[in-house]
């Protein structure tokens, strides 16, 4: 079964709220799939502290573990759940009240500019 | 609960329901108070295009029009790709009252989740990437 998109907001701001988490999780997105090793190579954390973060990621569906090179597990991006957070960003970031006062506004220089 | 599905607004417009609709369904209406610059094809189905001058064009769908008092369309859900098939719909309901109109706009399906969403094909997509981009390597290689 589909996990509520209340539940999956959840687990994607959870992990963003920690800054190793999300300097993993920026990495994989702007440079691509990764092994633990090549994201040590690249962010002041230790492997140890890197495997455990990816290991939490993996098993709430934030990255997947898949097959690299030399039988090294490399991570990948799960971009659906990120998606499902972003709808709750854009239902936060929807502004109605400024189109609304612009339509009140120009209807009622709509009514100034009426001869009674 | 904490994922909002449904946004709802009301306001007081101190103009007949007729001048509030030809603001919120014609082209220099639209144009006018919530885009820069708007086309729309008021009929079921029809399309709107919105364009702002510092900003992006958004697509519309028109999928009420009861003149004057309901008007919906749908549109995609800000910052998701633009293939995603999740939209929300909006809907302006006008009620005359007294010699105006009071205006109700109510936006909702934020909290959807298809099916598909979370598993199988959004994982498909990616695969299409990486396979695309496997396929723009052969073409450069002349393979």
């Amino acid at each position: 079964m589909a996990p509520d998109a209340e539940a999956v907001a959840e687990q994607v701001f959870t992990a963003l709220s920690d800054p190793t988490r999300r300097a993993i999780l920026a990495a994989l997105a702007s440079g691509g799939p990764a092994t633990a090793t090549d994201l040590a190579d690249r962010l002041p954390i230790t492997r140890q502290a890197i495997a455990k973060h990816l290991g939490l990621l993996a098993d709430v569906g934030l990255v997947t573990a898949e097959p690299g090179e030399r039988r090294r597990v490399r991570f990948r991006l799960r971009s659906a759940p990120m998606q499902v957070a972003q709808q709750f960003l854009a239902a936060l970031a929807r502004d109605w009240d400024g189109p609304l006062s612009a339509l009140k506004d120009h209807l009622d220089r709509g009514t100034a500019d009426r001869p009674q | 609960m904490g994922f909002p599905d449904r946004i709802e607004r009301v306001v007081e417009i101190a103009r007949p329901p007729e001048a509030v609709w030809a603001a919120i369904t014609t082209a220099e209406g639209l144009g006018a108070w919530f885009g820069d610059e708007a086309t729309i094809d008021l009929r079921p189905g029809g399309a709107v295009r919105m364009s702002w001058n510092d900003g992006p064009t958004v697509e519309m769908r028109v999928e009420r029009v009861e003149e004057p008092t309901v008007f919906g369309f749908t549109w995609p859900v800000f910052g998701l790709p633009e293939d995603d098939p999740r939209r929300t719909y909006v809907e302006f309901r006008l009620e005359p009252v007294g010699t105006g109109t009071r205006l109700t706009v109510e936006e909702t399906g934020f909290a959807q989740l298809p099916e598909d969403a979370y598993g199988k094909a959004y994982d498909a997509h990616r695969e299409g990437w990486g396979s695309e981009l496997g396929e723009l390597v052969d073409h450069v290689h002349g393979t």
